[in-house]
């Protein structure tokens, strides 16, 4: 406890800390420098969050020279703010324009746009900075108390049990889903199907790729979310005449009423929990979190039929989820050098380009970097919530701006961030086809939400599925000798089981639901 | 007349020429990185970039064009205009196995550029599982051939450094292990680590820190010299074995039919860049082996290309491995 407060000083110390500077006509002058590095990571984190399409991969990957000139704390400080800056500002786009800018928003765009086209914008905007403020708080000391023990965890976690992992996730899905079970399964085996597409990871054999070169690395997920939500949100908003009903309507209160805030505090305990234990998985395991999440919230619900007409606790919960996720995936990163995603294999470029070789060593060798990125989160967190909140008026307002005007925009800037990603023409030529399939999907009553599932577990399930029985040499039954791996497959079994008995299917409830 | 017009045509090229001698380069350069920001090659290309656009005096800007084990992004560059403002890093893969791996490769890794010169090479570290019963490299390559059959080799997919590396090291040393790929280093180092699977062949820069770490062990480095990153790690040789001395080399390329003055400053540019002081230490850092007196310019990397096709093409094609 006492290591704790003492780490937890140093970190403090080095955010707060001023660093002398050579400002041109003043001289050397001694600023805290961390600090605003840290301020202008969350702005600009915000910002691209918000934009659809410009992704924290791309951002840092565009800011990763300027980082040159600074010392690596603060580099990495500002880096890091933009990673979990963006996290908020994903949200926002989700809420708004039911745009999913990564696997962990899609699960926002279910009941928080519906919460906006209710006229409830403000509070589903509101409930999401306060619900990510509060989880953010929570992984940083979890971080700061427990994050060099826990790695084991990752550790446990072999191919079988990822492989199990994601076989309860998918059945989670597919027990939740209700009314349309059979329309739900089949856009998660389309989505499992899409996710197929590429070189072999095994064979390097192309698999469905027709000969075209650009699909010999598959399917991107931001090509497809964008397509599926974004392109066909538009679509869908302009076919018919009227405008948008949340323009009409009162944007309402920004700050939730004691009521919402009462409805979402054990979403946003419990959300906290799940998605921080589920962000420590490298191999992306924190994508499940907010929807673990949402599965668990609406599993409780006194009437969760609410859920997918604008339940708060839809939004509360899965937005605590993935902001602790995303602060907890520092966690393989800075105590095994291991990058869990996209945006930490960016990191660790970022700090072996400072010279820093991230890995076990980094918290005795360079202490002040490892704590100050910590102590950095939770005031980054904190000027989130003061960015945010004010700011929440300035983006409910844009839904103000007439329809014909906004969708050019979006247009634009979806775009421009999946030409930035990969520089590929074909990538946006994909969001228009995309774009025209989701539509096509929500015309005949099918929800693209378990499609995206399906997309993103699949690969992880079909990959670590084949690895697992390549180490067994065949045997199947691997999944069940390993103690982890059999327990969430009894869970996974057992959820089956439930949803096969008819009192129970009665109650099912909607996982997925669009209107 | 036509013979008129086409004198006037040749004296304004080179006017043009000469022109373009003076004062190239007036706009940033693109250098294409055919990898995904913050790997091994595109640390490289930056720290290296970084110090060119010093002496070019204009911004060299890295553009990441990854997919198709790097493939797509140097068939872009291979087929852009020859005009020294875009430029590429290649490596190891895009210009010695990719002709193997891929059939239907776009273009010749020797005869479709205009070589620079190598920027920095990565060598190759042996590594197995922290706990793996042998004390040394000969004891490591005796206890593999004895479980020929049990063994799990981890690489990064078909086509990455580790995988061609370690297919090479199955041949050098006559075993067949079973192959266990993954998408991207990190996710085999981890189940490394954890012993789900029990060694692997790559990069310094991506292994370094877990062997300091103690969480893996390493056994041989695959360069002539020790690495002053892995002081402890003996050589290949040292250690025994012959014949596997490997490196993920970088290297800077112009599409082909570059104006010689121009191609001139880029391998000026690149020169002082690899003899300043601190894009030295900050490649060091990462293992980095930096290409010293003949090993550097055009003509030390065209013969390097040729050799690399002809020693990775006959051992990928007979491993069976297939990229599409």
């Amino acid at each position: 406890m006492g290591d704790l407060i003492a780490n937890l000083g140093l970190g403090f110390g080095t955010v707060f800390g001023l660093i002398p500077v050579d400002i041109p006509g003043l001289g050397v002058v001694p600023i805290p420098l961390n600090i605003l590095l840290c301020f202008v990571g969350c702005l600009v984190g915000t910002l691209v969050g918000v934009l659809p399409g410009v992704g924290p991969v791309a951002s840092i990957a565009m800011l990763l020279p300027i980082t040159f000139k600074f010392d690596p704390t603060g580099a990495l400080i500002m880096l890091a703010g933009i990673y979990y800056g963006a996290q908020y500002g994903g949200s926002t786009t989700a809420i708004l324009v039911n745009i999913p800018g990564e696997a962990t928003s899609v699960v926002t765009t279910l009941d928080g746009h519906q919460m906006a086209r209710r006229g409830r914008a403000g509070v589903a905007l509101g409930i999401a900075a306060i619900g990510s403020f509060f989880a953010g708080c929570v992984a940083t000391v979890f971080i700061a108390a427990v994050g060099a023990p826990l790695t084991r965890l990752a550790l446990i976690f072999g191919p079988a049990e990822y492989f199990s992992l994601m076989v309860m996730g998918l059945v989670f899905a597919v027990v939740l889903a209700r009314g349309s079970i059979l329309r739900a399964i089949a856009m998660i085996l389309v989505g499992i199907l899409f996710s197929t597409v590429g070189t072999d990871l095994e064979t390097g054999q192309e698999r469905m790729t027709f000969g075209m070169q650009f699909l010999s690395d598959g399917i991107d997920f931001a090509v497809l979310a964008m397509g599926l939500f974004g392109v066909a949100e538009i679509l869908r908003n302009l076919d018919h005449t009227e405008v948008r009903d949340v323009v009409k309507q009162a944007i309402g209160r920004l700050l939730p009423s004691m009521q919402d805030m009462k409805d979402s505090a054990k979403p946003i305990l419990r959300g906290t929990f799940i998605g921080g234990i589920l962000g420590i998985l490298p191999g992306n395991g924190a994508v499940l979190g907010p929807f673990a999440s949402y599965t668990i919230e609406k599993k409780l619900a006194k009437d969760p039929r609410r859920f997918g007409q604008g339940a708060i606790e839809g939004v509360a919960g899965p937005e605590s989820a993935n902001n602790a996720g995303a602060q907890t995936s520092f966690i393989p990163l800075l105590t095994l050098g291991i990058p869990p995603n996209a945006v930490m294999a960016l990191m660790v470029g970022a700090m072996t380009i400072h010279g820093i070789v991230p890995g076990p060593q980094v918290m005795t060798k360079n202490p002040s970097l490892f704590w100050g990125m910590i102590a950095s989160m939770w005031v980054g967190n904190l000027m989130l919530l003061i960015i945010n909140l004010p700011m929440i008026g300035l983006w409910v307002r844009l839904l103000k701006v007439p329809y014909r005007l906004m969708f050019p925009a979006i247009l634009m800037f979806c775009s421009i961030g999946i030409y930035s990603i990969n520089s590929l023409p074909t990538d946006v030529f994909f969001i228009g086809l995309f774009g025209l399939i989701g539509y096509a999907l929500i015309k005949f009553g099918f929800e693209p939400a378990p499609l995206l599932l399906g997309f993103v577990l699949g690969k992880l399930m079909e990959e670590n599925l084949r690895r697992a029985l390549i180490i067994s040499r065949g045997d199947m039954m691997t999944f069940i000798e390993r103690p982890v791996s059999a327990v969430l497959l009894v869970i996974a079994i057992v959820m089956l089981a439930l949803a096969l008995l008819p009192s129970i299917r009665k109650s099912r409830e909607e996982v997925f639901v669009d209107d | 007349m036509k013979k008129l017009i086409s004198i006037a045509a040749a004296a304004l090229g080179l006017v043009a020429g000469a022109a373009s001698a003076q004062t190239y380069p007036q706009r940033p350069i693109t250098m294409i990185v055919p990898f995904a920001a913050g790997g091994p090659t595109d640390v490289i290309a930056r720290i290296v970039g970084d110090h060119m656009s010093r002496t070019l005096g204009q911004q060299v800007v890295i553009e990441n064009v990854a997919g198709a084990g790097g493939t797509t992004g140097i068939t872009r560059a291979a087929g852009a205009a020859p005009d020294g403002y875009t430029i590429m890093m290649g490596h190891m893969g895009t210009h010695g196995a990719a002709p193997a791996l891929y059939p239907n490769l776009k273009y010749d890794p020797a005869n479709s550029f205009d070589t620079i010169g190598m920027a920095a090479g990565t060598p190759i570290v042996i590594v197995a599982k922290k706990d793996y019963p042998a004390g040394d490299l000969k004891a490591f390559l005796a206890h593999l051939k004895a479980n020929d059959t049990k063994t799990n080799m981890a690489h990064a997919g078909v086509g990455s450094v580790s995988h061609s590396t370690g297919v090479l090291f199955t041949s050098v040393v006559g075993i067949k292990p079973t192959m266990v790929a993954y998408r991207g280093t990190g996710p085999a180092l981890n189940d490394l680590m954890s012993g789900q699977v029990d060694f692997m062949t790559d990069q310094i820069v991506n292994v370094a820190p877990q062997i300091t770490g103690g969480t893996i062990r390493a056994y041989a480095i695959a360069t002539p010299q020790r690495s002053p990153a892995l002081p402890d790690v003996p050589t290949t040789k040292e250690a025994g074995l012959e014949g596997y001395e490997v490196s993920a080399w970088n290297a800077v390329f112009g599409p082909k039919g570059l104006p010689a003055d121009v191609r001139a400053k880029l391998v000026d540019a690149l020169n002082k860049a690899l003899s300043d002081e601190n894009t030295r230490k900050r490649l060091l850092d990462l293992g980095g082996v930096i290409p010293e007196g003949a090993e550097r310019g055009p003509e030390a990397l065209q013969k390097l290309v040729e050799s690399e096709v002809a020693r990775w093409t006959p051992v990928l094609k007979a491993a069976g491995a297939v990229a599409n």
